[in-house]
């Protein structure tokens, strides 16, 4: 502890930069003599300060294993016995990454929670060794430093334990985590990222030597954990073991309310500090590596880490480069999407052009898009300059000025299909050849939207999600007569827009407005059973939703979820019946259109933040009461008839081809729709809960409703024969 | 050649006074032999062109520069700037009715004089049928002065135009804040005293809270000097280095003073203190007392120091360019051509600095010469780290290649035709007045050391540069 001290660079590299090989560093590797049998990690000596770089092969990010474990405690022993060593630099040759943390694989290999406890205790050995070492070691972290890095880097702290958020450089030098920052250079005698590194190792270095020769004295201003918590007064309040227990069961509280319980990692790590401060930190460390231990081998766990998995296959183009790249974007309709949509283009550098009809509506997009822009500056993740010049790539207008340059249009126009028909046909009339005209429809069937086009195979769905500068997910839609090339364009801009994309088949409701629909069928029939919208919120959020399911037909829309629940019912049917339409039409006919008119279900007040009941709806409902049948209606079967017709379409969309893999299945429903992420998407809570249970209960609802519940096909199989899992 | 003097002056433990001499002396020498060797085989004989007028800088002026804060400090600007001109008018004897244009540089701008071309012209007794006006392009507005006035004479508006340029930062405009000029422009605006109460209600201690110039960039909202750190830094310039570029330019200046060769410098007799004779800022220093001082920008591990960074200062110049044919007939022996021109602009975050290196090469391409060709450098020199941070680049295939979009680099210049007269760390840098001492100096020293082409280049804000080729005018 002593001695660690750490250097951080403000890391600013995009992905694509940090392909670059550092040929220095190889370079150096080969000088230092007879250490190359190591893959991971090795080090040469300049003057008196050991250079120790991790490097693991084959990867874009170092992460920690078995073999950097180990090929790390033989480095720091030889470090530690060699009399010529008087200090140490520990930096990572891969520009942007100095560790990302522990290796998901190296986990999932594991089958029991002893060997996680095992790996986990190696690295605590390994951390340990770092904070005891004689030498003074400093840490030059470039770009991302997450988890075990952060602990490799500095001794780890109480409230990034519990969020895992990350952290500007600027930020962690002010929290004290780092004691200095190496600003990112520019081009100078070899490519910028290069030299950083570089430059990053000389100052290092310097600091090194400064430490190992006492002219800079290790000083930190404050403890860590005092920086967070505790001033002097209170640091010495925690030495008295009253206000300590309230002091944890405050921070339990706290962690509680916002995990409802969901997430057992928090409540854990608090074990795991308490043991530490009560019974000494060997007992701590233990409690430590047995607490990740049962930790890993958790449902959540494995939830999650699969998200995170299926996220990065997401964030893939599958369809290879496109032939031609998209730089002159259109959109059509400045409304909430619309602009929304123009927000996360321009300042990934689109030109994008924004049309409306009106100069009323365009005025309207254009100050939306500034605003998301501006709030970014108050946060300073912009500056305003770059707010300036995100703000230039759009240019708003009324006519189609621009679009014989257009490499690709969005419309986001009403949903009326006879509207969108008619702004295709305009547009068709003026773009070039190799334009796609992308439709951003939640609901209308693409090839419906295609009949009216010249070239249908240019013609594409790309469905976003409100808001869409924060909601991560994209759904592109492709017709039967898609081009391969269009798909591979649609997913490039949605990818540059920062998206986590899944590509599904066309289809009424394509993925996720079908399985959404299901769900809101049932959520409105068991508001006409008498439950009311808060509790209903309630139940919803408990079991892990983001947003509860009354507040999320607020933020839809009460008329998109009529619009969307007609289009729906009419196509398929029974399956999708359940509420009444009638509940969303009184709504509709007295204005309440959820949170854009001000009422909905709640009623919505600037600068208010609890919301208050809309009492007004209660004689809706109340006029369209249901009998609610006592035995499908306790807690847990109102969560669980939501949750199972969601999954048992989802299956269904797999089932028919709709969906190609259960993975988007997933990432679709929990970063689109907010399915619970610690269930980690229908297809893997089917896999973990079990699809025998999951059949049972939607046999027991389906007695009680008919045939709404009726399990689909992949479903019945899967519980029939228990080794068949989504995920294998 | 930069390394060979570093190497040398890090393995002689030599005295401030023993480095001079080592490291002047020879130089000086050699740059006399080399420019008479050079001048009989250049790759044109002049630059005059056909169709074109050829335009003459006939003489230029400054006053002193000084640090800011000291004998400048209770002046205005265009108090300067009418320093300079009645130089000017001293120096060359130009009848002031002849005079068709006026033009000056500045950057931090005096609110009440905001065009101070104007008001020191009326001032300097110029004629009022003169008409006057002020640029800004940051550390290159003077350059930006004498191009324009080279636009006007090439383009036959003008036959007869002073360009000039002046800094006075020993007083800056400090402002109220946003909020507190709002309060009070609505004040002034309001007409009961129920609507001033109430305005006046609204004010919080805050408001008072005062507004200076910035210092930063506007773009990237980085200081200067901490630009001038990182791009040292990206080219792997070492605090030695850097220190003792700064003595050479210190030394250098120094021991032309002491020679009388900064002959643009004229004498100003500031109201109610003494004349001022000379710049202020030349202080040689020894690498010892260098090393002591720490970074200024980057703490505490960056290289660039108060010591080997330009300085504040306070001061004004003036040249006058001529048709040539008018100059000859109002019978002046013209002392330089100003030739080919370019400016330049990059990136204004990480190459903020580097004008001087995209300039050159343009230039020279442009008027059709070579490295070899020229006689005399005068870089801007913002930043010891800067100056040896353009060397570098230009002397870099790789950064040619893949910044510059050129098959190869333009190669550095020879470091004994390099502001041997001193530069803008020593002598001093008033933002607005340097291009036409820049000018100025090397018109002086191809006269001086019979060199025909001379190389003015300058870095300025905003990521901008500029370069001109001065041609000495045959004797």
């Amino acid at each position: 502890m002593v001695a660690s001290r750490a250097v951080g660079s403000l890391s600013r590299f995009t992905a694509s930069r940090m392909l670059r090989c550092p040929g220095y560093i190889c370079r150096s590797f080969t000088r230092s003599s007879a250490l190359l049998t190591r893959t991971h990690i090795n080090y040469g000596v300049k003057g008196d300060v050991a250079v120790i770089r991790i490097n693991s092969p084959n990867s874009k990010v170092n992460t920690l294993g078995q073999e950097v474990h180990s090929e790390f405690i033989e480095v720091m022993n030889e470090v530690w016995s060699s009399n010529q060593i008087r200090s140490a630099v520990l930096i990572s040759s891969k520009p942007g990454c100095f560790i990302a943390g522990a290796d998901l694989n190296m986990l999932t290999a594991c089958t029991t929670s002893q060997e996680v406890t095992q790996i986990s205790q190696e690295a605590q050995r390994m951390f340990e060794k770092v904070e005891k070492s004689t030498k003074p070691i400093v840490a030059a972290i470039n770009g991302s430093c997450l988890g075990g890095g952060l602990e490799v880097g500095v001794p780890a702290a109480f409230d990034m334990m519990l969020t895992g958020r990350g952290i500007r450089a600027d930020r962690a030098k002010k929290m004290g985590l780092v004691d200095q920052l190496v600003e990112p250079l520019g081009p100078g005698i070899k490519p910028p990222e290069e030299r950083t590194i570089e430059y990053l190792e000389e100052v290092a270095i310097t600091f090194a030597k400064g430490l190992a020769d006492k002219k800079i004295s290790p000083k930190r201003d404050k403890g860590l954990v005092e920086t967070f918590y505790l001033t002097e007064l209170t640091s010495y309040a925690m030495s008295i073991p009253f206000v300590r227990q309230q002091i944890y069961k405050k921070v339990e509280e706290k962690v509680r309310k916002q995990t409802k319980g969901l997430y057992p990692a928090p409540l854990k790590i608090i074990d795991v500090v308490k043991t530490g401060i009560e019974q000494g930190s060997d007992a701590g460390y233990l409690s430590e590596s047995q607490k990740f231990g049962e930790l890993a081998m958790t449902k959540e766990s494995k939830a999650l880490m699969g998200l995170y998995r299926g996220q990065t296959l997401c964030k893939k183009n599958k369809f290879g480069a496109p032939q031609k790249e998209v730089k002159q974007l259109a959109i059509l309709g400045a409304g909430l999407m619309g602009a929304g949509i123009a927000q996360v283009s321009v300042d990934k550098g689109l030109q994008t052009i924004l049309k409306d009809a009106t100069l009323a509506a365009l005025g309207r997009g254009q100050q939306q898009v500034f605003r998301g822009l501006n709030d970014k500056v108050k946060k300073k993740a912009l500056t305003s300059f770059e707010r300036d010049t995100f703000f230039s790539n759009l240019t708003g207008q009324l006519d189609y000025q621009g679009f014989e340059k257009a490499d690709m249009v969005i419309e986001a126009v009403f949903e009326d299909l006879s509207l969108k028909h008619k702004v295709l046909k305009e547009v068709e009339a003026v773009i070039p050849d190799h334009c796609v005209f992308a439709s951003n429809t939640s609901a209308l069937p693409i090839n419906e939207i295609a009949a009216v086009s010249k070239r249908p195979e240019k013609v594409i769905g790309m469905h976003y999600f409100s808001p869409v500068d924060k909601m991560q997910l994209l759904e592109i839609i492709t017709t039967q007569k898609t081009s391969k090339d269009t798909t591979a364009s649609a997913v490039e801009v949605g990818l540059k827009q920062g998206k986590v994309i899944i590509v599904v088949k066309d289809g009424p409701g394509f993925y996720t407005t079908r399985c959404l629909a299901p769900m809101m069928s049932e959520v409105i029939r068991i508001l006409q059973e008498g439950v009311g919208p808060k509790k209903l919120d309630s139940l919803t959020t408990s079991f892990g939703f983001p947003v509860g399911a009354a507040t999320l037909v607020d933020e839809v829309g009460v008329d998109v979820a009529k619009h969307v629940a007609e289009n729906l019912g009419n196509v398929f049917g029974e399956r999708f019946a359940g509420g009444s339409l009638e509940v969303l039409k009184g709504m509709i006919s007295k204005g309440f259109l959820g949170r854009k008119s001000g009422k909905g279900f709640y009623i919505y007040q600037e600068g208010v933040k609890n919301k208050n009941l809309n009492s007004d709806v209660d004689s809706i409902l109340a006029s369209l009461k249901m009998p609610s049948q006592p035995d499908v209606s306790s807690d847990e079967d109102i969560q669980y008839r939501l949750v199972t017709r969601f999954v048992n379409e989802a299956v269904l969309c797999l089932q028919e081809g709709v969906l190609a893999t259960p993975t988007e299945g997933d990432i679709g429903a929990v970063f689109g729709l907010g399915f619970p992420p610690s269930l980690g998407g229908p297809f893997r809570f089917v896999d973990l809960y079990g699809a025998q249970k999951i059949v049972d209960r939607l046999r027991k609802y389906e007695a009680a409703y008919g045939k709404q519940f009726t399990p689909c096909q992949l479903l019945v199989d899967h519980a029939s024969s228990p080794n068949k899992k989504f995920y294998q | 050649m930069t390394s060979l003097l570093t190497y040398t002056l890090k393995y002689l433990p030599s005295t401030s006074q023993w480095a001079l001499r080592f490291s002047v002396r020879p130089l000086s020498c050699s740059s006399q032999l080399r420019a008479a060797a050079a001048v009989q085989a250049k790759s044109k004989q002049t630059l005059a062109k056909p169709n074109m007028r050829n335009i003459v800088v006939v003489d230029g002026v400054r006053t002193p520069f000084l640090l800011s804060g000291t004998s400048y400090k209770d002046l205005m600007p265009h108090d300067l700037a009418r320093a300079a001109l009645s130089g000017l008018l001293h120096r060359t004897s130009v009848p002031k009715d002849v005079v068709d244009y006026i033009i000056f540089g500045t950057v931090i701008q005096e609110v009440k004089t905001s065009n101070v071309a104007r008001e020191a012209a009326l001032g300097a007794g110029f004629s009022d049928r003169t008409p006057a006006h002020t640029v800004t392009m940051a550390c290159i507005s003077s350059n930006q002065a004498m191009t324009t006035a080279v636009g006007l004479i090439a383009s036959g508006q003008c036959d007869v135009v002073v360009a000039g340029g002046v800094e006075l930062m020993s007083d800056v405009p400090i402002r109220h804040s946003r909020k507190m000029r709002k309060m009070m422009l609505d004040l002034s605006k309001a007409k009961t005293l129920g609507q001033r109460l109430s305005l006046i209600s609204q004010f919080r201690l805050n408001f008072l809270s005062p507004e200076l110039p910035a210092v930063a960039e506007f773009s990237t909202n980085e200081t200067m000097g901490h630009s001038a750190d990182r791009l040292a830094a990206a080219f792997a310039i070492s605090r030695l280095e850097q220190d003792e570029y700064a003595l050479r330019s210190h030394s250098l200046a120094k021991k032309a003073q002491g020679e009388g060769l900064l002959s643009d410098v004229v004498p100003f007799k500031v109201p109610g203190k003494d004349t001022v004779t000379q710049d202020n800022g030349i202080r040689p220093s020894s690498l010892e007392q260098m090393a002591k001082l720490k970074p200024a920008f980057i703490k505490p591990y960056g290289t660039v120091t108060a010591a080997n960074s330009s300085f504040l200062t306070d001061g004004a110049s003036a040249v006058l360019i001529l048709a040539e044919e008018k100059a000859l007939a109002m019978g002046y022996k013209p002392k330089a051509y100003l030739r080919d021109f370019v400016y330049v602009s990059q990136d204004p975050k990480d190459q903020l600095l580097l004008g001087p290196t995209y300039a050159t090469p343009k230039v020279l391409e442009k008027a059709g010469l070579t490295m070899n060709d020229i006689d005399a450098f005068e870089f801007h020199e913002a930043f010891s780290g800067q100056i040896l941070a353009n060397l570098k680049a230009m002397d870099s295939d790789w950064f040619a290649q893949n910044y510059m979009g050129r098959k190869a680099k333009v190669g550095s210049p020879p470091l004994e035709k390099f502001n041997i007269w001193g530069g803008s760390l020593s002598l001093g840098h008033p933002f607005g007045a340097t291009g036409c001492r820049l000018v100025m100096a090397t018109a002086n020293r191809l006269q001086k050391e019979g060199g025909q082409y001379g190389l003015v280049a300058a870095c300025a804000a905003g990521g901008q540069g500029h370069a001109m080729i001065v041609e000495a005018y045959p004797k």
